[in-house]
């Protein structure tokens, strides 16, 4: 059922190497990273599909991969799927002209572009079912329940826990559905806080926990 | 709908992602991509710099660390920071790509906060750049919820056990921004030397503020 990406709570992955503190360490990392936001401006898909992309990269890729490995395959998957080029370009072909040209982020619009973000919270159709303080449960298994192996932001170690909610976020674009062309389909997202023998059995400390942002259609009520 | 990651991207076979065509070797990978990209029309040399300059030269922990210290100050300012803090981030010109949902959340001798993103690796660019490269490992991502202590021993902090720990796992387009605490002998300091103590590490909450003198 899990996912590659989707390694909340895992063992074997050794001790964090906190010396490991540079944002760009290597040169074409910058580049990697800018190729990614220059390409997604020209406004071929959002970044719940972006974040698919990445997530849709063979597991043993994926494991193998660098960071921004990562990202480069995610990009040239989703450039050729979403036709910003074809797989014959990719592959070294002739370069055909592109009607997207004209959508091309230019320098002097780089500072306005990074400013104004993407913003995800979106009018709602849908009811905030829950209040602060009640006790939901993490929907079980954490799937996506409209498309089979779909996205989702339901982490796997989160499915069947209870927890109870801390914050109310607004109406959110749902990513199960944005991320596979579904429409935004908004609705209300939480803060929802675990205890950590909830998820795991056992905890560091009693008073330990895990807050995530769920969905409301993640959430069932207790 | 039926729909595995491949037909999702439209590709008929595993062995048809198209990345597979690019070199192996990434310094090569990437030249390929953007040699094809700006060839096509698709993307301005200059904006690649421009976007690079941006992150490497101006958006970085700098920021934070100037609300963070602004926040110790000026108690209106703190609470109007923790009752909704978009729209002064907004006039202090820090709302943008990766930070348009901000909460902050303050450590207190009771309350430990550490953020991660387990699935990917979500962080609030706005107010510290893009995050460093522990951040987004698969040991960083995998252990910091089920054992945040052990995780912040690697990073050379200790808790007691009187504190809890409140690891926020970023799942949504919310961003969180740890408020570490204000260290001891830093009264009547001003904003500018106090986020001189402000880390980037401290406002992840895998570190502490730093101790005046030290």
């Amino acid at each position: 059922m899990s996912r590659v990406h989707d390694m909340g709570g895992r063992f074997g992955d050794g001790p964090v190497r906190a010396e490991d503190d540079s944002v760009f360490a290597q040169e074409w990392h910058k580049t990697a990273l800018a190729l990614n936001l220059a390409v997604g401006a020209l406004g071929q898909w959002n970044i719940d599909k972006s974040r698919h992309a990445r997530e849709c990269l063979v597991p043993k890729d994926y494991a193998r991969f660098s960071y921004y490995e990562k990202w480069m395959a995610g990009l040239a998957d989703l450039m050729v799927a979403e036709g910003v080029v074809t797989a014959d370009e990719l592959a070294g072909g002739a370069i055909e002209p592109s009607e997207l040209a004209e959508r091309c982020l230019k320098a002097d619009k780089v500072a306005a572009a990074l400013a104004s973000g993407g913003p995800a919270d979106r009018v709602s159709e849908i009811d905030q079912v829950f209040a602060i303080g009640d006790l939901v449960q993490a929907r079980k298994p954490a799937r996506n329940q409209m498309v089979e192996g779909g996205h989702t932001r339901l982490p796997s170690y989160a499915a069947g826990a209870v927890g109870r909610v801390v914050l109310y976020h607004g109406t959110h674009v749902f990513p199960d559905a944005n991320a596979h062309g579904l429409g935004e389909r908004p609705e209300p997202l939480y803060a929802v806080a675990f205890s950590a023998a909830a998820l795991w059995g056992t905890a560091e400390s009693a008073g330990d926990e895990v807050i995530m942002d769920l969905w409301q259609s993640y959430l069932v009520p207790v | 709908m039926d729909s595995n990651c491949l037909s999702v991207l439209a590709l008929p076979m595993p062995h048809d992602h198209p990345h597979t065509v690019l070199p192996a070797d990434p310094v090569l990978r990437v030249k390929a991509l953007e040699t094809l990209l700006v060839k096509k029309g698709l993307v301005d040399p200059a904006a690649l710099q421009a976007i690079i300059d941006t992150y490497e030269h101006k958006i970085g922990p700098q920021n934070g660390a100037r609300v963070v210290a602004k926040m110790w100050s000026d108690p209106a300012f703190r609470a109007a920071m923790v009752d909704d803090p978009m729209p002064l981030l907004s006039e202090l010109g820090y709302y943008g790509r990766q930070g348009e949902h901000m909460v902050v959340v303050e450590n207190t001798p009771d309350v430990h906060n550490i953020v991660v993103c387990t699935l990917c690796s979500c962080y609030p660019w706005p107010l510290l750049g893009i995050p460093p490269g522990w951040y987004k490992s698969d040991a960083y991502r995998s252990r910091v919820v089920r054992e945040p202590r052990k995780v912040l021993a690697e990073f050379g902090v200790t808790l007691p056990e009187s504190t809890s720990v409140r690891v926020w796992d970023s799942t949504a387009e919310v961003r969180y921004l740890v408020v570490p605490e204000r260290p001891e002998g830093t009264d009547g300091f001003s904003e500018n030397a106090l986020a001189a103590l402000v880390t980037r590490d401290s406002m992840v909450g895998v570190g502490l503020a730093k101790e005046p003198n030290t």
